[in-house]
């Protein structure tokens, strides 16, 4: 599946990906291939990037947005800060 | 003579030292263009994918919606964002701004102001300077944020003006700045912040059948302070694209004129100087004829 991840101020990943782990306002959810078409609010939180199943990278969100559809996932993050 | 000569030689010479100043302002200001050109295309996919969730969320919903910042009230209290920059030197942008927001005011918001209910809120410091002075309600609690330009620091400024119409503090907020056409035009405009303009439902859009979480309204409200943000935000990006842009336009025309002046006066310089010679030739040579007798 395909992930973007942008911001207000740059785009900050974009790419192919195996799947990405999420942090709902009601709790972690995780977003695979072929994920049903979904909305959903971000809450604070870790943002897991699973480039294949066991790489991932992270990243430190405020709040967001996350839209899947036809299997392309789109998050809107704000104040996002990448973790090594 | 000789006095002539040296008069106009130093004007030359100052003329010079403004030109070499108007062209590494011109420099500089054509970098910092490029950079505030970049942020502004950096962040348009984010305000694009917004507004699209926005729609999406919005075509997909049965009946009407109900956004309390949408909420039109009988207007009293009025804020108005006007942004300027920190620094002249600009041509005419700085009072491009700041005429608007006066005739806005004038126009628009008349009785209000009146009764004293229309607060300015700045940012950028030049807009702050002359508005004040002018006798405007005006606060300062935002001027600096060009001193150090993120996207937090613009989000403090919309939340603020968020919770105060919630608190019923204003009933409308309009922001005044100039849109960035290119480096030479700007558009000066004023835009309404809120109440939020309605949305208008797509007609036509097929229905995705998409899972929502949490329930749509609340969605929208969640959406709602973020769309403001991001407008808040492109307003000041464009801003100052459009205070560097301006800046570029008046040193690129002060370094012709000063070119222009300096031709002149080289002209000038060299028939003095011309001048000078012919007498001193005229001088040495009636003084050997007479001397021959």
């Amino acid at each position: 599946m395909t992930l973007e991840i942008l911001t207000p101020e740059k785009k900050l990943f974009s790419g192919e990906v195996y799947g990405v782990q999420l942090p709902g306002i009601d709790g972690l959810f995780e977003v695979l291939e072929k994920h049903a078409s979904l909305v959903s609010a971000l809450g604070k939180g870790t943002l897991k990037v699973l480039k294949t199943k066991n790489e991932f990278s992270e990243f430190y969100i405020q709040s967001g947005f996350v839209e899947v559809l036809h299997n392309k996932a789109s998050v809107l993050v704000e104040g996002a800060v990448a973790k090594d | 003579m000789a006095g002539q000569l040296k008069e106009v030689r130093n004007r030359i010479k100052s003329i010079q030292n403004t030109q070499q100043i108007t062209k590494a302002m011109k420099m500089v200001s054509a970098a910092k263009l490029r950079r505030a050109q970049d942020a502004i295309i950096q962040m348009r996919p984010y305000a694009q994918k917004l507004q699209e969730m926005l729609s999406n969320i919005v075509s997909n919903l049965e009946g009407d919606l109900s956004i309390n910042l949408a909420e039109e009230r009988h207007v009293e209290k009025v804020l108005i964002i006007a942004i300027t920059s920190d620094r002249g030197l600009a041509g005419a942008y700085n009072a491009n701004v700041i005429k608007l927001t006066k005739s806005v005011i004038a126009e628009k918001y008349a009785a209000q102001n009146k009764a004293g209910n229309v607060t300015i809120w700045n940012i950028g410091k030049k807009g702050w300077e002359s508005l004040t002075k002018a006798g405007y309600k005006t606060s300062d609690a935002y001027k600096d944020i060009f001193l150090n330009l993120k996207f937090e620091t613009v989000q403090d400024v919309a939340t603020a003006a968020v919770k105060a119409f919630e608190k019923k503090e204003f009933d409308a907020v309009e922001i005044v700045y100039s849109e960035f056409k290119n480096a030479a035009t700007q558009r000066f405009m004023v835009e309404q912040f809120l109440p939020i303009p309605k949305v208008e439902k797509k007609e036509g859009v097929k229905k995705a059948d998409f899972i929502f979480e949490p329930a749509k309204d609340q969605l929208i409200a969640e959406l709602m302070p973020k769309i403001l943000n991001t407008q808040l935000y492109k307003a000041v990006l464009d801003a100052n694209a459009s205070e560097h842009g301006a800046r570029m336009t008046a040193m690129d025309k002060a370094s012709d004129n000063a070119n222009e002046l300096l031709k002149s006066l080289k002209i000038s310089y060299n028939r003095a100087r011309q001048a000078a010679i012919t007498t001193e030739l005229t001088e040495i040579v009636s003084g050997a004829a007479a001397l021959q007798g």
